[in-house]
């Protein structure tokens, strides 16, 4: 399905001005304001609050199998969550992950 | 004793020195968001525009994985948003060293300002705290040389690429594999695991709410699941 081009650049459009403002807030606009201590203790968990329930459903119901649930793809995302916890590594979790998802496609097709 | 500081050209380099290890780091994640920009149907001068313009690459993956799944536009944009917020703390880290620049300074240090160059920045600053400040952005701008021209052609090859890789190579992984990577590290605190736990959890168990607003509410749950045992185990710990 084609994505729609206005929707892309709208995107585009608010995501560099919105992450420009972030990046500027306290160095430009806010100074040496202090924060409360709980919206710090908050902001501190956004990453790992918003991301894996970004990608769960891509890894349980991917669009390539037309969203059923396929054994290489968690077998790497597995793998990948264990070398990354494990060795602390990006870069290893990536080569493992998607050396796992291609070995188990390859054996079971 | 005055104490003597190199030069802010020699710190300039040296920062570049100290950034190109990130080299392995940014040139496959941005060869990546060419390629899966590319495949997500985009074109090569909306592929750069996010990686120029935004200069984040959680958020502009994020931004595609959801624009795939045909979220309204406020909800791709608060997403993506959210996972940049992490940005606000290293801007408001910054200001005891770079509050007094000139406007137009702070302005590119903003624009500039990513992962790797605020993690490089603050441990320099934290090692040396009383440089002069033009050797300070002297030495972030030298991280930046190192990586940034690298995550803006990275993406254009990886964008001339894309449509050109086969699909039996799964390249729709690619996100999902990206994500677990920067956030896997992540997981060795108790709320960390928990936060993940109840992401996961919510937005599968959510899946049904219209716009995909339940990965917003499932973020929400999970934020507070992670700042509340953060709390509980800080006071467990002092008590």
């Amino acid at each position: 399905m084609p994505l729609d081009p206005t929707k892309i650049w709208y995107v585009i459009t608010g995501l560099a001005i919105g992450t420009f403002l972030i990046r500027y807030s306290f160095l430009g606009l806010l100074g040496n304001r202090e924060l409360p201590t709980w919206f710090l203790r908050h902001l501190n968990y956004v990453g790992v609050a918003v991301l894996p329930g970004l990608i769960a459903p891509l890894i349980l119901w991917p669009a390539a199998t037309g969203g059923s649930p396929d054994l290489a793809r968690i077998l790497a995302t597995l793998s990948a969550v264990a070398i990354g916890i494990w060795k602390n590594s990006v870069i290893g979790a990536v080569l493992l992950g998607f050396s796992t998802l291609y070995i188990v496609q390859f054996l079971t097709t | 004793m005055t104490a003597t500081y190199n030069t802010p050209k020699s710190t300039f380099w040296r920062g570049y020195r100290e950034g190109l290890p990130f080299i392995l780091v940014v040139a496959p994640f941005g060869t990546l968001f060419g390629v899966v920009g590319t495949e997500a149907g985009l074109d090569i001068i909306q592929v750069m525009s996010f990686s120029v313009l935004v200069i984040a690459g959680a958020s502009q993956f994020s931004a595609l994985a959801l624009m795939a799944e045909d979220a309204p536009t406020i909800i791709v944009l608060l997403t993506s948003l959210a996972v940049n917020l992490r940005m606000a703390m290293y801007s408001a880290a910054l200001v005891p060293h770079f509050g007094k620049l000139r406007t137009k300074t702070k302005l590119w240090v903003s624009y500039f300002l990513v992962d790797q160059s605020f993690a490089m920045s603050i441990k320099e600053f934290g090692e040396r705290p009383d440089q002069p400040i033009n050797n300070k952005v002297a030495y972030f701008f030298g991280i930046v040389l190192a990586i940034s021209p690298l995550w803006y052609t990275s993406t254009l090859i990886g964008a001339i690429m894309g449509a050109s890789i086969p699909d039996v190579f799964s390249l729709d992984f690619a996100v999902p594999i990206c994500f677990i990577a920067l956030i896997a590290p992540l997981l060795r605190t108790l709320p960390h695991i928990l936060t993940a736990m109840v992401s996961v959890a919510g937005a599968l168990l959510l899946a049904w709410v219209p716009y995909s607003l339940g990965l917003i509410i499932a973020a929400f749950l999970a934020m507070m699941v992670g700042a509340y045992t953060e709390l509980k185990l800080e006071q467990k710990n002092a008590s």
